[in-house]
């Protein structure tokens, strides 16, 4: 098996907020590899968007990675120097970011911050506008030269999502983050952004990472999947693992949430009850306890992480048990 | 864009007429008519009709507002009591001192006061960044004429380092600029602290936004991420503030213009001022008024021209 592109190892990050100290991941562990298309989903608030920060240390100020590491081809990022991280970014690490509405800068031309995002290609102006113009096309913008004279606000929400993505295809990037690439789109242009990523991953090399917290873009776009619930991973499993046969009630109880699934109208639909742990004061036990349909007294303790397979883990007391059982109890 | 600015031209012209207008009335509302107010108490019937007469106050209003508005069309902006000068003369003598002063002070308070800004917004949170918020308010809360009165003393007095009156000789430019400094610190001093507040709350606003975190995750430099990523768009609400301050700094001219006795707009008027020269006072004020416009308008252009939003939505 190829060696990992990049590994992220027991990250643990801690917000200093005014109401104290909030643990955002902890011990969060992935692995992408070339070729991969990674999803991490997970509802609001779960830290799946500061895992993604983290792979090009964009944290915002007040976080605080206690401990842990994220190596890229085998070297950690964090403990780089600023300018060494710094060159990474955008070079070798590219960000997709989740509102297109946004994401540029609203008083320079698209062409301007397209051109100004390749400032470390040893290439001409000219060449710089040309390649630009080569992966609006790739993206399927239809007037490529129009493009790059717009201003941000003069394109559609779908359009600059699509110029987001060629954005961060311009310097040929050996990871791609996608960070909620759809859930500022409707429903149409949602379609289609999937369908165009799909169309990117078969000629593109590096790995690619989403987080999302829509199953259907995982179902349609990974190969692998990390579930986050309150800082921490869940659940990592191939796709298709992960919806027949789900390990971790949280999985199971997302699943059997989706509305995607029903192919019937119900007359309720299904939620996981109860709220995200408060992440100030970590449960010592399973974070996902007091809202398991199968929790009993021995879900009060750390749970383990157990093995099914060598590509599907779950930290789950009764991970071995789990399955139909959580699916029945919600409906 | 050009439909945008015909309208501000023609709401700048409103204005300018609705003022006229005004200041015209308040001729009147103001007790006692202006010909014994200028003559003073012991002034005699004769010499009075004769002063109202010249004065033009014996005709109907309407007569004396249709000739006060064709006569400042044509630049004729009537003769002054005392001196029987032409009040245009005396303005246009008086105004590119009391502009120069402005333009000075300002440009070096813009200069000063968006580097103190940015640099609080690097050094946010730091010592650096409370020290020059701490500098920021108090030259604000310094009025214009008491840094004048200190620098006089100080620099002029005791030191002897520089002018403590005047414009400097005329044709001389060394002496000229000499006698520039201590007044434009007096008039500029308050708007670098304000300007230093305000482009540090708006370039905190903006490098918190989304796009600086996307000019970040390409990798590009700070410096450049500052400057031309959120600078750039921290200057437009600052542009329409900078207008604001050219027209008061034509008010605060008269403190620091009367306290370095220097010719200006502010020695013009409050000389008028006390000597109830109407002709002269309204003429500057009209003039004054006029400028003001023509800089905020051009202000409001301005922000047109760098901010595309702004334009997209005045073109719809």
């Amino acid at each position: 098996m190829n060696p990992p592109l990049l590994e992220i190892d027991a990250l643990n990050i801690t917000y200093h907020t005014d109401h104290g100290k909030l643990s955002a991941l902890r011990g969060a562990s992935l692995i992408a590899r070339a070729g991969e298309v990674i999803g991490i989903v997970g509802e609001s608030g779960c830290g799946k968007s500061t895992l993604a920060a983290s792979v090009i240390n964009l944290l915002p100020q007040a976080a605080e990675v206690t401990s842990g590491a994220v190596r890229y081809k085998g070297q950690d990022i964090l403990a780089l120097p600023p300018d060494a991280q710094r060159a990474l970014r955008g070079q070798d690490i590219a960000m997709i970011f989740q509102d297109p509405m946004t994401a540029f800068n609203p008083v320079l031309t698209m062409g301007a911050q397209l051109v100004d995002f390749q400032h470390a290609a040893q290439i001409s102006r000219a060449e710089k506008l040309n390649r630009a113009r080569a992966l609006l096309v790739r993206v399927g913008m239809p007037d490529p030269d129009l493009t790059l004279r717009r201003y941000p606000h003069q394109l559609s929400g779908g359009m600059r999502q699509r110029v987001a993505i060629a954005a961060a295809l311009l310097m040929n990037p050996t990871i791609l983050v996608a960070d909620e690439p759809t859930t500022a789109l409707d429903v149409t242009m949602e379609a289609q952004i999937i369908h165009l990523l799909r169309d990117l991953r078969r000629d593109y090399q590096g790995a690619i990472l989403v987080i999302t917290h829509h199953l259907g873009v995982v179902a349609e776009l990974c190969d692998r999947v990390y579930v986050m619930y309150a800082g921490e991973v869940v659940e990592e499993a191939l796709v298709d693992d992960l919806f027949h046969a789900p390990r971790h009630p949280y999985t199971s109880a997302l699943i059997a949430c989706d509305p995607g699934h029903f192919d019937e109208p119900t007359p309720i639909l299904p939620t996981i009850p109860g709220r995200l742990p408060d992440l100030r004061n970590p449960p010592i036990g399973c974070s996902f306890a007091p809202r398991c349909p199968i929790a009993s007294d021995i879900c009060a303790t750390r749970p383990p992480r157990v093995q099914i397979s060598p590509t599907q883990s779950a930290l789950c007391h009764k991970a071995l048990h789990v399955g139909q059982l959580v699916t029945e109890s919600l409906l | 864009m050009l439909t945008y600015a015909i309208k501000r031209v023609a709401l700048a012209a409103l204005i300018l007429f609705v003022v006229m207008l005004a200041m015209y009335g308040m001729v009147f509302l103001v007790p006692g008519d202006p010909a014994s107010v200028a003559l003073g108490p012991r002034a005699t019937p004769a010499l009075k009709a004769m002063l109202t007469e010249r004065m033009g106050l014996d005709q109907p209003v309407a007569v004396q507002i249709w000739r006060f508005f064709a006569n400042a069309a044509q630049g004729d902006l009537g003769i002054d009591v005392w001196s029987k000068r032409p009040v245009l003369d005396q303005i246009l003598e008086a105004f590119p001192q009391t502009l120069l002063l402005g333009v000075i002070a300002l440009t070096w308070a813009l200069i000063l006061g968006i580097t103190l800004g940015v640099l609080a917004v690097v050094y946010r949170g730091t010592f650096i960044d409370r020290a020059l918020g701490l500098v920021s308010v108090s030259f604000i809360s310094v009025p214009s004429f008491v840094v004048a009165i200190y620098l006089l003393l100080i620099f002029a007095v005791w030191l002897q380092w520089l002018p403590a009156i005047g414009a400097g000789k005329a044709g001389d430019i060394p002496s000229q600029i000499k006698a520039l400094i201590l007044p434009s610190i007096a008039v500029g001093i308050g708007w670098v602290g304000y300007l230093a507040r305000m482009v540090r709350a708006s370039m905190l606003e903006i490098m918190g936004a989304n796009h600086i975190r996307t000019a970040r995750a390409f990798g590009l430099p700070e410096r450049k991420v500052v400057t031309r990523y959120a600078l750039r768009l921290a200057i437009v609400p600052t542009i329409s503030v900078i207008a604001v301050g050219l027209g008061s700094i034509l008010s605060s001219a008269v403190f620091v213009e009367t306290v370095f006795s220097r010719p200006g707009i502010g020695t013009l008027i409050t000389g008028a001022v006390f000597k109830r020269n109407y002709p002269v006072v309204m003429g500057t004020v009209l003039v004054t008024t006029a400028f003001y416009l023509l800089v905020i308008t051009c202000a409001d252009l301005l922000i047109a021209k760098l901010d595309p939003r702004v334009r997209d939505a005045l073109a719809r």
